[in-house]
């Protein structure tokens, strides 16, 4: 029972750590907490997922994160017509050509032999290189002529934003499938070089094309599965709600969104914990603990261990996908300039560790935790600071410059707990049993 | 004259900022293969390591101008390299000491270690920024070019110009000395050698008496001085930008696996070739295109394969295709 009794106090901790802050902050604050919170520790489930079961490191996470918000545009945003008609075939056909390029390439290398192997290979790429951008150019230049400053991009499908989630999730896996299948199978350390890449590659696309998502532009107003506050504040049926509450509409308006997402949120979590501690529990879920305990005691029981692992390798990034989609919408834009490493990647490693790797809960408290903390050193930061600092006079150059970077301590601290973790508690807050 | 003028801007272009971009690779490939060979473990907080020892450049050298200390023509961060060098040396053998030693008696797997080491990349990141802020800092003094392009023109009467940094050409120079320091010391020196020889079979070296712990500390003496002088000169040549030197952690990751990980002069190799495709791929070859072909053949786009937004594609590609076809490098490295 202790163990129930430790997982209750901390859930019970984390608890009162959000609510501590809607009382003493404000309500706003505290969801915005809980929202990202809860982001995070499906994120943090996804990672569990291959780094828990199956030891997989990867360090691409932010790529993933990232083509679930592509998925959401890709979705939800209305078609624009014009830019369909002026190059959309054509762009389908440019790509076509380049995947051709590589099947053909792939098809060459596997029937030749020799010298002649190498050089056909890459003169196949050459021609099929050649040949794509020849009819890929002339399309994107149309398209990205189409009212630039609006569009200037294809749109999306125009369908309903919850599809968008699911969607990002199988564009993550798509990706996901492809790095594993070259990078599975190797050394540990070469996933991760390899994931690190193709998150990097992921973030210069989205960065750069701007007839898919308008590149460095934004894509901005993405529907939303909730109802605009302006919209509630007008309303008089709300308006006659929230003074009878005793609150400001303005401020209600806001709760009730974010609360609203609060709820969206909570019901996926659930349902993708429910799922992963499904799998740990089944028989598949004991396979892959066996591999990753003893790879080569597993495949000599005859599991074949580089299929097993992309699997879960395509699993565990399509949650990553998914929450990426939800922290897209909840953002109601697309920013590929945000995405940076440090919070998409390693943060979510952060979460995982402390936590507990290889156990689901631990996961979720470790993704609600870190958020916590990390938004919350920033703010805490410059008030440590001016505590350390108070002896000093105002214009002293070393006091300005310890408060102005305060705000840098989040990374440090970050760092500082991971290394804590790992050195004296492992296996996390709560420990896999 | 087509021909020659053709030369001089593939040079200009390509040539000489791949060559400085290469040497700047190799020494930062080197550092991660050797962490590799001798600590066995890809070390993620390599970049920040760099970044850390650029920083110590950039403040030494800003005390330095302060004094108005200056080497005349020469950067005056060439001064203040030694005790950046030494401050970073600090540096890593107290994160050693305080957190990869133990995970080295526990024996923990090396999968462990590079998570360690992104905490450690966690903490110098914050460190950097802390201190220096996030922002672009510019070092350099003294002449500007070696040669520049009206220079060039004047003494050679050719219509495309030459430019040589001085930044470039001093990053060759020190990049070729740190080399042949190296390899000297690996090859001639008793440490050097017990080095190598902790490499290739630790059992065996640890049977006939080498000091593991010694052959680690000198490990991360050579790595501090390989990564600050690589940060430094990076530094130098294009400027000072914390987030950077994490960027760079790819194509020094590509360079040290295509040249074999483990293998130092395998990082070298990698460390250029990867330098030189960047360089090649992601250039707009209108104008050489334009001397070198006949008229009636002249390019009319600017025949650029890559648009430069895209060179981390490039390493990443090369990257792909070395992990599908020769996992181990050109020069046979681990792969273990």
């Amino acid at each position: 029972m202790s163990d129930m009794m430790r997982k209750s106090l901390l859930f019970g901790a984390m608890a009162l750590l959000i609510i501590g802050e809607g009382v003493f902050v404000s309500w706003n604050s505290a969801l915005f907490i809980l929202n990202f919170g809860l982001i995070s520790a499906i994120l943090a489930l996804g990672v569990n997922l291959q780094w828990g079961f199956a030891g997989l490191f990867n360090v691409g996470i932010m790529g993933f994160v990232a083509l679930g918000g592509l998925g959401v545009v890709l979705a939800s945003m209305p078609p624009v017509g014009e830019a369909w008609s002026a190059g959309g075939a054509r762009v389908i056909a440019g790509l076509l050509v380049g995947a051709a390029s590589v099947v053909a390439a792939v098809f060459t290398y596997k029937r030749l032999a020799g010298r002649a192997r190498i050089l056909g290979t890459i003169g196949v790429l050459l021609v099929g290189f050649f040949v794509y951008r020849g009819v890929f150019d002339p399309a994107v230049q149309a398209i990205e002529a189409v009212n630039p400053a609006g569009t200037g991009y294809l749109g999306g499908l125009g369908l309903p934003v919850l599809l968008a989630w699911p969607i990002g999730g199988v564009l993550a896996a798509g990706a996901a499938w492809l790095v594993g299948k070259t990078a599975l199978g190797l050394r540990s350390d070469y996933l991760a070089i390899a994931t690190l890449g193709i998150a990097e590659i992921i973030i210069a696309v989205m960065k750069n094309e701007d007839w898919l998502a308008r590149g460095v532009k934004n894509v901005v107003g993405l529907p939303r599965p909730m109802p605009y506050e302006i919209d509630l504040q007008q309303s008089e049926r709300f308006a006659g709600v929230a003074q009878s509450l005793g609150i400001d509409p303005v401020t209600a308006s806001t709760l009730y969104v974010k609360l609203g997402y609060s709820v969206l949120f909570t019901a996926v979590l659930v349902l993708i914990f429910a799922a992963a501690q499904l799998a740990l529990h089944s028989p598949w879920g004991r396979m892959m603990r066996a591999i990753r305990d003893n790879e080569v005691a597993a495949e000599a029981m005859g599991k074949d261990v580089t299929r097993r692992h992309l699997q879960i390798f395509v699993l565990g990034s399509a949650v990553c996908g998914i929450a990426g989609a939800m922290m897209t919408t909840l953002d109601g834009q697309l920013t590929p300039g945000s995405y940076q490493p440090l919070r998409y990647t390693f943060l979510i490693w952060v979460m995982v560790i402390v936590g507990g790797s290889g156990n689901n809960l631990g996961a979720v408290l470790g993704g609600f935790l870190i958020f916590y903390l990390y938004t919350k050193v920033e703010v805490w930061g410059p008030d440590i600071m001016a505590f350390v600092t108070a002896g000093m006079a105002d214009d002293n150059a070393l006091k300005i410059h310890l408060i102005d970077s305060a705000a840098h301590m989040k990374l440090l601290s970050m760092g500082v707990i991971l290394l804590l973790v790992l050195r004296f508690s492992p296996r996390g807050l709560i420990p896999e049993k | 004259m087509d021909f020659l003028n053709g030369l001089v801007a593939l040079s200009n272009f390509v040539l000489i900022p791949a060559i400085a971009y290469g040497s700047q690779l190799a020494l930062g490939a080197l550092g991660v293969t050797l962490i590799y060979g001798i600590l066995r473990f890809s070390n993620f907080a390599h970049g920040d390591t760099m970044a850390f020892g650029a920083m110590l450049s950039v403040l030494v050298t800003w005390w330095l101008q302060g004094m108005g200390v200056n080497l005349g023509p020469l950067p005056t961060a060439l001064l203040a390299l030694p005790l950046a060098v030494f401050g970073t040396m600090v540096l890593v053998l107290i994160t050693d000491r305080m957190v990869y030693r133990f995970y080295r008696e526990q024996k923990a797997k090396p999968v462990i270690l590079v998570i360690v080491s992104m905490g450690v990349m966690f903490i110098l990141n914050g460190l950097v920024r802390f201190i220096i802020g996030p922002n672009d800092q510019k070092f350099a003094d003294g002449e500007r070019f070696i040669i520049s392009v009206r220079e060039f023109k004047q003494m050679t009467g050719l219509r495309e110009g030459l430019a040589i940094k001085t930044s470039q050409g001093i990053t060759v120079v020190v990049a070729v000395l740190c080399v042949i320091a190296l390899f000297w010391f690996l090859n001639r020196t008793r440490t050097g050698k017990s080095m190598r020889a902790y490499s290739d079979n630790e059992d065996l070296a640890l049977l006939s008496g080498i000091n593991p712990e010694r052959v680690v500390m000198y490990t991360w003496l050579i790595v501090a001085a390989l990564a600050t002088i690589a940060g430094t000169l990076y530094g130098l040549d294009k400027s000072f930008k914390p987030f950077v030197y994490f960027m760079l952690l790819l194509p020094i990751f590509a360079s040290a696996i295509l040249g074999g990980l483990g293998n130092p002069l395998g990082a070298i190799a990698g460390g250029f070739i990867i330098a030189f495709s960047e360089v090649t791929i992601t250039y707009a070859w209108k104008k050489v295109l334009g001397y070198w072909l006949p008229e009636s053949l002249a390019p009319d786009g600017l025949v650029q394969l890559l648009s430069t937004d895209y060179k981390f594609a490039v390493s990443f590609v090369i990257l792909i295709a070395v992990l599908l076809f020769k996992p181990t490098g050109i020069f046979k490295g681990k792969s273990v």
